[in-house]
């Protein structure tokens, strides 16, 4: 282990938070916009050109503001929440392959940050941890709605989970490795979108239930819970769940991308490697429109619809999946 | 060396852990105690190279078992309220085959050379997750008791539905 | 590979001290001007209503320990799934007998009607 690799791991973990910083600050602007333009409105505009300074002003505005901590919230856990939440939705990006191997400064630099063989089960499981921040933020407030909200949100994050892990089984069975970077190449001949379509549905829509986003916005109730398990959270605090939710957004699309539409491959990526990234930023811009088309379109679930949904639907559905995939790959031999 | 360093930090935070889990008041605190002292596990596995066993840890200790802790205390009526002591009586007596423990396990390792310490965890050749894999449903390896970790599940998932459940009328079916 | 997790410990400790950096900011930057008002809980404005932590429904138990089964076989299954092409046949049908041993847990579930919400 000598400096040289220590240094280029930092650079790339600085620039992969970055990427995510700058990504979650733009997404922003974007889901403002197109939600604007959905709605015939036109937006963010004055922060400078196309509103395009509209996220610094906001940051700046919520660094400014009084953060309120309640009197009688547990003071400790109040602050850890927000912590919990925003740096698993960071670390769960160590993983994801952005493209092969490049040539920086005459030096071989592999475009992810680690390649584990057991890539797919730790996204799986820093995953899991993102229910502790909503159930912690939402009991430490000492608010009934928060802890409500907070409850409801986690029963339905962790109800997801199962058919969401078994949505992953597809793509596994075929390529045969838990190694995102594996699944990315085993799909040079195809996309698993078309080997896998059923699994492909199942995965997007529990992650966007895993999200808490349209129309899984549970804690967005305001009618039952008013702002749910971040009711009471103000200032930078509450940014840093906004933060969290808007990378799990790039996160979940990316992960879309890799495992079910080739992730970084297209045309001529095999001689540039360089436009491996170029591809797989496109693909998630995909697929973070949709989240944001969801939003715009969609009414919410009604709360019994959604357990309903997510136990009676998605994970039978999810489990035959595995079984038909299991089945044909044997008769295929 | 590097190794030993992050063992002895994530051991000691997985003691200082424990010792929260055990002897907070507040059950929310001892359950993020538990928590953190389970990831320290996780790491420890992550240290001994066995990785699917160190993530599956994270995914199951951590993203479920300590999670229904959690439910579970919420529960209960009054979660941050001061109940007592933590301690019953006996406490002295515990502290003494603690102590009693900790001795011995220093003389153990007083007498513990590293270098001709067990041979070092053998890097397993292949794949480890898909030996594994292959172990489960092997009939030369683990397929007797794998099936019958089905069936335990199968008699907790019955069990918990009843217990928590049982009292119910089951035709209560929503309506739209 | 150890050191293939060296980049993750890496990235973790970065994105702790950012987020840590943030909530420090987030305590230096901001007014404080704490009012009794301003600390209660928030009830749409009203006067707050009994403790804010009241016992939760057991059917938050009963998903949690629900997920916790359905989790351990999702877990089970992964590495079942990577190996999957070299086992064949056996292999299916070790983990269909599986999957039905815990299928009737999960029928029997839906019956009792512990998969509704109300």
């Amino acid at each position: 282990m000598d400096t040289t690799l220590l240094l280029e791991w930092t650079i790339k973990a600085v620039i992969l938070i970055f990427i995510l910083l700058t990504g979650f600050a733009y997404l922003t602007l974007m889901e403002r916009k197109v939600l604007a333009r959905i709605q015939v409105r036109l937006g963010p505009n004055r922060a400078g050109p196309y509103g395009l300074l509209q996220p610094v002003a906001d940051g700046i505005k919520l660094l400014f503001k009084e953060s309120i901590i309640p009197a009688k919230a547990d003071k400790v856990i109040f602050v850890l929440a927000p912590l919990i939440t925003v740096i698993p939705a960071l670390v769960i990006n160590a993983v994801l392959p952005w493209g092969r191997t490049v040539t920086v400064f005459g030096r071989q630099v592999s475009l992810y940050v680690a390649n584990i063989n057991v890539a797919l089960l730790y996204v799986m499981a820093i995953a899991s941890i993102a229910v502790y921040g909503v159930t912690l933020a939402g009991w430490s407030s000492n608010n009934k709605y928060a802890l409500l909200g907070g409850l409801r949100s986690a029963a339905q994050m962790i109800s997801y989970e199962l058919a969401l892990g078994l949505s992953l089984l597809g793509p596994v069975l075929l390529a045969g490795s838990l190694s995102l970077v594996d699944i990315v190449e085993a799909q040079r001949r195809m996309w698993y979108i078309v080997y896998q379509p059923l699994a492909a549905v199942i995965f997007f829509i529990t992650s966007v239930a895993e999200l808490n986003r349209a129309p899984f916005d549970l804690p967005e109730a305001e009618q039952e819970l008013t702002a749910g398990y971040h009711t009471e959270y103000s200032g930078m605090k509450f940014a840093l769940f906004y933060m969290a939710e808007y990378v799990k957004m790039i996160t979940v699309s990316a992960l879309f991308a890799v495992l079910f539409l080739g992730g970084y491959l297209g045309p001529f990526e095999s001689q540039y490697p360089w436009l491996g990234p170029i591809y797989l930023v496109l693909k998630i811009l995909v697929g973070l429109y949709v989240l944001i088309w969801l939003r715009a379109t969609l009414p919410r679930f009604r709360y019994d619809q959604l357990m309903r949904l997510g136990w009676k639907v998605l994970f039978p559905l999810a489990l035959l999946n595995v079984v038909v995939t299991a089945v044909i790959v044997v008769l295929m031999g | 060396m590097v190794t030993t360093f992050v063992f002895v930090v994530a051991a000691a935070v997985l003691l200082v852990a424990a010792l929260i889990a055990v002897l907070k008041n507040n059950l929310v605190h001892a359950a993020m105690g538990l928590v953190v002292s389970l990831f320290g596990t996780a790491v420890l596995f992550v240290l001994l190279e066995a990785y699917f066993l160190a993530v599956a840890q994270v995914v199951i200790y951590v993203g479920a078992i300590a999670i229904l802790i959690v439910f579970s205390i919420m529960l209960t009526r009054r979660v941050g309220a001061q109940w007592g002591n933590q301690t019953n009586p006996t406490w002295p007596f515990a502290l003494l085959a603690a102590g009693v423990l900790t001795v011995l396990f220093a003389l153990m390792v007083r007498g513990w050379n590293p270098d001709q310490a067990l041979p070092a965890a053998e890097a397993v050749p292949g794949d480890v997750t898909a030996r594994l894999g292959a172990a489960l449903v092997n009939p030369g390896g683990y397929v007797v008791p794998f099936e019958v970790a089905s069936v335990l599940l199968l008699a907790a998932l019955i069990g918990a539905v009843y217990v928590a459940w049982g009292g119910r009328k089951a035709e209560k079916s929503t309506q739209r | 590979m150890l050191w293939q997790y060296v980049p993750i410990a890496i990235l973790l400790v970065l994105s702790t001290a950012l987020a840590v950096l943030i909530v420090l900011l987030d305590a230096l930057l901001g007014p404080r001007k704490p009012t009794f008002r301003k600390l209660s809980p928030y009830e749409s404005g009203m006067v707050p209503i009994g403790p804010g932590m009241r016992r939760q429904p057991v059917r938050f138990y009963l998903i949690a320990m629900l997920f916790l089964l359905f989790d351990v076989e999702v877990i089970f299954l992964l590495p079942w799934a990577v190996t999957f092409r070299k086992l064949g046949l056996f292999g299916l049908v070790e983990m269909l007998v599986f999957i039905a041993i815990l299928l009737v847990g999960y029928i029997y579930a839906w019956k009792k009607g512990a998969l509704e919400w109300e």
